[in-house]
């Protein structure tokens, strides 16, 4: 299909990383089922790295694909580049998406700064709240659950 | 391979279509208006078509106004039935929650003038009664449209009695029957029908040609200004070609009516059995009102679009009412209109057969549904959600 780059096509048929961590260091879940997407990551980090990231993800093609992308763009990186990924970076690294699709990449974006966020609570370290932006950005409906 | 269930969105040309329409872009390519024989052999053919056309739906020649399908004809009907209802104070119209957004939309603009619409609830069934459309019948009331079969779900409106309720209180009746032409028997006599929209690529014709029957005496507002064409009603030249291609087309469809009903129906029914099977899926619309070639179901749990790529990498084309294949953020009205709630809309899957469809189709058609449902089930967060029970099935 056009609608989609070569890149979108192949995370979305042959998605890397899909699944769960049991015990995960921190899990991020962000968007809504009444709006048609919702993402889940979780991260293991050992030693202030990324050493794996998973997701589940309930959505459309490019949802799939920027799952897939984010948490490849992280895996074996430390935790403060982890954090400066943007939603930008995704849709580059997938050769563009169509404009009504963005907010898929921002989704990938927030999922994995909530899990950041997740690590930090539980391990204790103190850390910047104003790096984690709630949803602000989102042009989407991405209201959380529960 | 390339096995092509969306018949709803559009279908594929037939031969005999396809035949009629040759000769009128090659040797007799005349304008009607013209008052040369060329023009004038063109003028007749024209007039054959409006004929034929005429007869499949019960209809004389005089009521027939060519337009460019199915949404121009929704449009001029209710802005004439407006406009009509307009001038004797009467500003009320009552349609459905469900209709196309050709009607719809053009509702919304006539409530932005003033008049008053009341959109019947459609049931989770997907089917509005007569009664319902007596009990909202006003003084003012200057138009009733309401659809013939819905084209997401496919259920059957019981438009004669309707038409019945209608005609008994004098109020105009319209009915969008682009997904009925040519698939149910319509004849606008009998069903108390005044105004009829349809559009011929539904029925295996060509793209951008349709009919808007209005019954004799119904003063049509024209919504193209230009020419003397159509009696004044639709100006510019008549699109020659498509319209005997519509025409043969539809001759064709009327003529197998109930041999290729009865065959869609069958394999409907055995895919309607096969996706039922299908955990925490649900049929979307009355399962027997329905037009004989249309399934649609949600699936808990999965988003529409990721199901039609896969689907589409399988070589099954398909649609889906979700909001990502909307082009909006909320799932299909169509959906929401039959108390389906967003969570499920987002997991909609329309098939829409053809008289081609073959059985072998079907059976592949439910494996590869099977596992593309099950594949993307075990990546979503929300179907872990509802299997450890942290969440309840909405679809039991």
């Amino acid at each position: 299909m056009a609608l989609y780059s070569e890149k979108v096509m192949d995370h979305f048929r042959n998605p890397r990383n899909v699944g769960v961590i049991e015990n995960a260091d921190g899990v991020g879940e962000v968007g809504n089922a009444k709006c048609g997407d919702i993402m889940k990551i979780y991260l293991k980090i050992e030693n202030g790295v990324i050493a794996d990231a998973k997701f589940e993800t309930f959505g459309c093609g490019s949802a799939i694909a920027s799952s897939s992308m984010a948490t490849e763009l992280i895996k074996g990186k430390p935790v403060s580049e982890a954090l400066t990924l943007t939603n930008k970076a995704v849709v580059e690294a997938l050769d563009g998406l169509p404009a009504h699709k963005i907010h898929c990449s921002v989704l990938a974006e927030e999922a994995i700064k909530k899990a950041l966020q997740d690590y930090y609570e539980k391990a204790g370290i103190a850390y910047d709240h104003t790096q984690f932006p709630d949803c602000e950005s989102c042009g989407h409906c991405c209201g959380h659950e529960g | 391979m390339q096995i092509y269930l969306d018949n709803a969105a559009t279908t594929k040309m037939s031969k005999t279509a396809i035949e009629a329409m040759l000769p009128y872009m090659d040797t007799v390519y005349g304008n009607p208006s013209s008052l040369h024989s060329a023009g004038q052999v063109a003028a007749e053919a024209l007039t054959d078509a409006r004929q034929r056309i005429a007869a499949c739906i019960g209809a004389s020649s005089k009521e027939i106004t060519f337009t460019s399908g199915g949404s121009e004809s929704d449009n001029q009907a209710i802005l004439s039935a407006a406009r009509l209802g307009e001038r004797r104070g009467k500003k009320h119209i009552i349609s459905t929650a469900f209709e196309h957004h050709a009607v719809l939309h053009t509702l919304k603009m006539l409530e932005k003038e003033g008049f008053e619409i009341t959109l019947l609830d459609v049931h989770e069934n997907g089917i509005v009664l007569p009664q319902q459309v007596a009990e909202a019948i006003r003084d003012d009331t200057c138009l009733v449209t309401v659809m013939y079969a819905n084209n997401e779900i496919g259920t059957i409106q019981p438009i004669k009695e309707i038409g019945a309720v209608c005609r008994e209180k004098g109020i105009l009746f319209h009915t969008d029957a682009v997904q009925a032409a040519g698939h149910l028997h319509i004849d606008v006599q009998e069903q108390n029908i005044d105004m009829l929209s349809l559009s011929a690529h539904k029925f295996h014709g060509p793209k951008g040609i349709g009919v808007l029957y209005a019954r004799k005496g119904i003063p049509l507002t024209g919504i193209i200004e230009g020419g003397a064409q159509e009696r004044g009603k639709r100006a510019g030249t008549e699109n020659i070609p498509a319209i005997m291609g519509m025409a043969a087309a539809l001759e064709e469809a009327c003529a197998h009516i109930d041999e290729n009903a009865e065959k869609m129906t069958a394999l409907r029914d055995k895919l309607i059995k096969g996706l039922s099977k299908i955990p925490h899926s649900i049929l979307n619309g009355d399962a027997q009102r329905r037009l004989p070639g249309n399934v649609n179901f949600c699936f808990e749990g999965i988003e529409g679009e990721s199901l039609l790529l896969l689907l589409d990498d399988k070589g099954i084309c398909a649609s889906s009412g979700s909001a990502c294949t909307s082009g909006s953020l909320d799932p299909s009205h169509v959906l929401l209109a039959i108390g389906r709630v967003h969570d499920i809309a987002h997991g909609s899957l329309r098939l829409s057969l053809s008289e081609e469809t073959s059985e072998e189709e079907i059976k592949y058609t439910i494996q590869s549904v099977t596992e593309v449902v099950e594949y993307l089930r075990s990546m979503s967060p929300i179907w872990r959600d509802l299997v450890s029970g942290r969440k309840e099935f909405v679809i039991k």
